[in-house]
């Protein structure tokens, strides 16, 4: 009888055989060994730009490449103050900001508070496409539309100029202004909007003076987030934005930013190993430093944000 | 007592000028909307206008050349599409495994918050950066030359978070119901992944790994800073071969001042962007077909 009892026991897998056991342990371990690459990526970013910046900096100070204002790394006599670079890059995305954020806002706030289904519906894929063009294609309608265009109105401009390319860029992130503000004010609870209307309040009112101070830390985290893509936006500046760094803010000039230098020079057939190579990982070091900044700090908000709204 | 109350003077006058004002605000943010729709159009318009005319079979089919009307596509379109294989590849798999780990094996602790952090700021890194880690590690330290390999891993990198946010959402999706019949019929916790919660959250994947590929065909930067090389008159056959794809050729013809390559480049672009929106719609269709089904 016993011994059936094991027979049987032994026949239909009631205990769980060795073979399963393993498996499964060894499925754990894949998966978790995945997940461990994401770390592994950002250590390797981290880790390759600050190994091959240390070269560039046992021959710069650092100090000498953050207030340096003259940027010259392939023209003799050489010079290395980043400033430039970091001017061209702000003024960019500053008019690119100035254009997107309003409107990326405005958009958000009707496709939340306004927009019925319908229109909802038909909107939001456009937005969609507007997101997911390829950053050439801007560079290319930067540079052979909106440059010309501009310059019937503006006949000082340059060819290649920080205005054009700053608007075309506030064009790329309005989707993503748009998208985050409108998640963010869709997440207001209603009884909030309700209260305002029983109030007396009208439809605009509740919009401006009710759900958008709601979701204010939302819609902040949206600008930062989206000011952050912009700087570390590379192909519509590098076509449309020209090859020159420049300490101004004048837009109409040629500038360079920070992402187009780095295309320029590993375009060119920079030795291994020189300065000049090695120029372009401090500048994505600089330029990494900067995005995780903006975008530690946005998300910080939206998650300090969703913790207050439960 | 009442009936002063509800006089006239008590309440509000300038109920008409706030209605203004609301339709004002309305107009406003309608507006809005419409400038970037309307951008997009003038966009669209304008590509299109500059470029059906070089599009043709010679263009598809030709490569590179100094004469914009002999000029063609061909070395490039090849290379993305190898390089969107191969990204896919590597990334889809190792995409997939981190959305399993984090939904179903990872601990409730500071690791795995760490993990999750971690993966939302990679999603935020510039793609530059990440040519500038394939050029320094892959290119440089493995030692793998400017090849294919090189740029698809650097793209695998750069497009891991899509699937891995994606199939985290799909994998949400899938009853806990579901999960506990399994359990409750004597299946490991592999079993019940494998048979239970990947066949049901597939869809959803698949419209991550699409949308994943079609980030790594658009992208130039990463692959510039890879690959370098941008004139290129022969097509890749493996993947330790050199290679150039769609986007860097764009870039190629744009920066020529000539009116024939800036047509050519607007010609490239429609390819590209038919690529894309065929790539997404089937994206798009998988994702709705695979809504009405679970609300049956």
């Amino acid at each position: 009888m016993l011994n059936n009892q094991a027979e049987f026991k032994n026949k239909t897998h009631m205990g769980l055989s060795k073979r399963r056991v393993i498996t499964g342990k060894i499925a754990e371990i894949v998966f978790f060994l995945c997940a461990v690459i994401s770390i592994i990526t950002t250590l390797g970013i981290v880790v390759s730009l600050l190994s091959q910046s240390l070269y560039f900096f046992f021959e710069v100070t650092l100090w000498e490449f953050l207030t340096g204002t003259r940027w010259a790394p392939i023209l003799k006599p050489q010079s290395f103050g980043v400033l430039p670079l970091v001017t061209g890059t702000l003024l960019v995305s500053g008019i690119a900001a100035l254009f997107a954020v309003p409107i990326g806002l405005a958009t958000a706030v009707f496709l939340s508070e306004y927009a019925p289904d319908r229109v909802r519906k038909i909107a939001k894929p456009f937005l969609e496409i507007l997101a997911g063009i390829p950053t050439v294609v801007y560079g290319y309608f930067a540079l052979t539309f909106v440059t010309p265009k501009l310059q019937i109105i503006l006949p000082d401009l340059i060819i290649f100029n920080a205005l054009s390319a700053g608007l075309v860029m506030g064009l790329m992130i309005i989707p993503m202004v748009s998208s985050l503000s409108e998640d963010a004010m869709v997440s207001v609870s209603r009884s909030l909007r309700e209260g305002a209307y029983a109030l007396g309040a009208t439809r605009s009112e509740v919009a401006w003076k009710v759900v958008v101070p709601a979701a204010l830390s939302g819609i902040v985290a949206s600008f930062i987030l989206a000011i952050s893509r912009a700087i570390g936006e590379t192909m519509l500046v590098t076509i449309a934005a020209g090859a020159t760094p420049r300490m101004s803010l004048d837009p109409l000039q040629s500038i360079q930013t920070m992402t187009a230098f780095i295309v320029q020079l590993s375009l060119g057939e920079t030795p291994h190993g020189s300065i000049e190579y090695n120029t372009i990982f401090a500048v994505g070091l600089l330029l990494f430093v900067m995005t995780l900044t903006m975008n530690l700090i946005g998300h910080l908000i939206v998650r300090k944000w969703q913790q207050v709204d439960k | 007592m009442i009936k002063n109350i509800l006089k006239k003077e008590n309440y509000n006058q300038n109920l008409n000028s706030r209605y203004t004002k609301g339709k004002l605000y309305f107009t406003v943010f309608f507006t809005a909307l419409m400038i970037a729709i309307i951008g997009l159009a003038i966009l669209l318009f304008q590509i299109i206008s500059q470029g059906t005319e070089m599009l043709s079979w010679t263009f598809v089919s030709s490569y590179p050349s100094r004469f914009p009307e002999k000029a063609g596509i061909l070395s490039a379109l090849v290379g993305s599409i190898w390089l969107m294989g191969l990204t896919g590849i590597f990334a889809v798999p190792l995409g997939i495994g981190t959305a399993v780990y984090l939904e179903e094996y990872a601990p409730k602790n500071k690791f795995t918050q760490f993990l999750e952090i971690n993966i939302s700021n990679l999603a935020g890194v510039p793609s530059i950066v990440y040519g500038l880690l394939g050029l320094a590690v892959f290119v440089g330290a493995l030692n793998m030359g400017r090849t294919l390999i090189a740029g698809a891993l650097t793209m695998a990198l750069l497009v891991m978070p899509i699937v891995i946010l994606a199939s985290r959402e799909a994998i949400k999706q899938v009853p806990y119901s579901h999960r506990e019949a399994a359990y409750a019929l004597g299946a490991t916790r592999w079993e019940v992944v494998r048979s239970v919660v990947l066949p049901s959250a597939i869809p959803g994947i698949m419209t991550g790994a699409i949308l994943s590929m079609s980030r790594a065909v658009g992208e130039a930067a990463p692959v510039l800073a890879v690959s370098a090389l941008v004139y290129l008159t022969f097509v890749p056959t493996d993947p330790f071969d050199r290679f150039t794809v769609m986007p860097i050729q764009i870039y190629n013809w744009v920066s020529r001042p000539q009116d024939g390559f800036r047509e050519l480049a607007a010609s490239g672009i429609i390819l590209l962007l038919v690529l894309l929106l065929s790539m997404n719609s089937i994206a798009i269709y998988i994702r709705s077909k695979y809504q009405n089904k679970s609300e049956e």
